[in-house]
């Protein structure tokens, strides 16, 4: 079965914080109601716990880390789901259903298949 | 004389996309039955001007193709699941042609899928005419004024896309067909306008894009004659073609609406494309849509006998409608026009006050203006129309335009 990745693109907020309680438990919801399609699913810190981390020239080289996430967008990644669907319409189908996708924006990558 | 090269062509083009849209769903991949295709076409022009056209061409095309997909699945030997290999190759053995209905129902995969909304409008339009059309690279490289380069890159992309992405080889089941329609539509219908009012360029319009628009427009009510979008997607192509021949004299020059010559309008497009609107208001449950509304000013045009006993009041009613419902600068445009030729310039220019500036706003503004006797501003409204992009043709027409107002001054 195809697999997709869809990762959420919301506001940078810290989920833990009481005022996002509601929405989390919506988020849950989700998680439950699509089980049977979800494979793997991840809730992320805020961007401003994030660290790159980048090797100077090659493999072995200088490890550097710089504070803060990749890139700086106005809406930040927040999380992933990993969706198990036949073709790009059912996987939307699902993407569609995460709170994130009227809070912000889903994007839905397919994932390459083991060979 | 009719070369054996011509008819290959024209049989490509008439039965190209029947052949392909079984071979995709038969091979499961637009790249590899594109391939095919186009292998089978050389093949066709290598053989045929020695051996003389077969009887049936498309018979010929269509088992040659999936001869070459069976060569190019055997190339390739990199496909998991060897249960489906199997029947694909002996799906791609047979020598008999399928069925009109198989046919039917392949063609509306291969629209759904050229035009679905995980693709990008422009993407959606390259890859109809690549497949549903048979345009070449080049040739759709010059309807979407864009490099040959860049199209091939766009179209393989798609068909990465489509592959990597799984965009599915599938109908939309009914309930869902409202949703998915306007979609189709609105690729026909920007490949009409791209033809009809290009921004700029030498050619007043290109034929080829109109023409497959239309070829697009009937293939698609064809397909869907009971859905109301597709009908009315045709009609307002076929009211808009009919007056097209009028719309440019001898020389090349714009005729505008009030001057054209009525009688050079195809009446039997004009019949055609009321009874299909009659028939797209009829099967409608829900409000007129754009096309529709779009249609039936197209329509209240072509009705009428002179520019003088045209129902502006109607046209006017209808362009506030289509504002409703879809809101563009081009129909704001038109509907002061339309408030103008109703009410009187003022309430034109108090319209096109709220519209924002483009070189085709200020020749609307230029000729209220000059209706108002303001010809000063007239003047001065009409050169900055000369600002930025327009056809030669309109150009030219706004140059004679802006002499005539001078010498009023």
């Amino acid at each position: 079965m195809p697999q997709y990745l869809a990762l959420t693109y919301t506001a940078d907020v810290d989920w833990w914080a009481p005022e996002h309680a509601d929405e989390l438990a919506e988020y849950r919801r989700f998680g439950q109601e699509h089980a049977g399609s979800l494979r793997a699913s991840a809730v992320l810190h805020p961007t401003a716990t994030a660290t790159v981390v980048r090797v100077e020239g090659a493999r072995g080289g200088t490890v550097v880390t710089t504070d803060g996430p990749y890139a700086e967008t106005k809406e930040a990644l927040t999380g992933y789901y990993l969706i198990e669907a036949a073709d790009l319409d059912e996987a939307v189908a699902i993407a569609a259903q995460i709170p994130a996708a009227w809070g912000g924006a889903v994007e839905v990558r397919p994932v390459i298949a083991a060979r | 004389m009719r070369t054996a090269h011509d008819t290959v062509a024209e049989t490509v083009r008439v039965e190209g996309a029947r052949i392909l849209a079984t071979l995709i769903r038969t091979v499961g991949d637009v790249q590899t039955a594109q391939d095919a295709v186009q292998e089978a076409v050389i093949a066709a022009l290598a053989t045929w001007p020695v051996s003389g056209v077969p009887p049936q061409p498309r018979a010929w095309l269509t088992v040659t193709a999936r001869r070459k997909a069976i060569d190019i699945l055997r190339r390739e030997r990199v496909r998991p699941g060897k249960e489906e290999e199997g029947t694909r190759m002996l799906d791609l053995a047979r020598t008999d042609l399928p069925s009109d209905e198989v046919v039917h129902d392949d063609l509306l995969r291969l629209v759904f899928t050229c035009c679905h909304p995980a693709l990008s409008p422009p993407t959606q339009v390259a890859l109809a005419l690549r497949t549903l059309c048979g345009l070449s690279p080049a040739q759709i490289a010059g309807v979407l004024l864009t490099t040959e380069a860049a199209t091939e890159k766009r179209l393989t992309r798609a068909r990465r896309k489509i592959a990597a992405a799984r965009i599915p080889y599938r109908v939309p089941p009914p309930h869902e067909l409202p949703d998915r329609l306007p979609a189709v539509c609105g690729v026909i219908h920007s490949l009409y306008t791209a033809g009809h009012a290009p921004v700029g360029g030498a050619a007043a319009y290109d034929v080829d894009a109109c023409t497959e628009a239309v070829r697009l427009a009937t293939l698609l009510h064809t397909l869907l004659p009971d859905q109301p979008a597709p009908a009315a997607v045709l009609a307002l192509l076929l009211l808009t073609e009919a007056r097209r021949p009028a719309r440019l004299d001898a020389a090349g020059a714009v005729v505008t609406l009030d001057r054209q010559d009525r009688g050079r309008w195809d009446a039997a497009l004009i019949a055609r494309g009321i009874t299909l609107l009659n028939a797209s208001l009829l099967a409608s449950s829900r409000r007129a849509d754009a096309y529709q509304l779009q249609a039936a000013i197209a329509a209240e045009h072509a009705r009428a006998a002179s520019y003088d006993t045209t129902d502006w009041p109607e046209i006017l009613r209808l362009y506030d409608l289509l504002m409703s419902v879809a809101p563009s600068p081009a129909a704001g445009l038109a509907r002061a026009v339309a408030a103008a030729e109703a009410a009187g310039a003022g309430a034109g220019l108090t319209l096109l006050a709220d519209l924002p500036p483009t070189p085709r706003w200020h020749a609307v503004r230029a000729e209220l203006l000059a209706r108002a006797g303001r010809h000063a501003e007239a003047v001065q409204a009409l050169t900055a129309s000369l600002v930025g992009p327009a056809t030669d043709a309109e150009r030219r027409h706004r140059a004679a335009r802006l002499a005539e107002l001078r010498a009023l001054l």
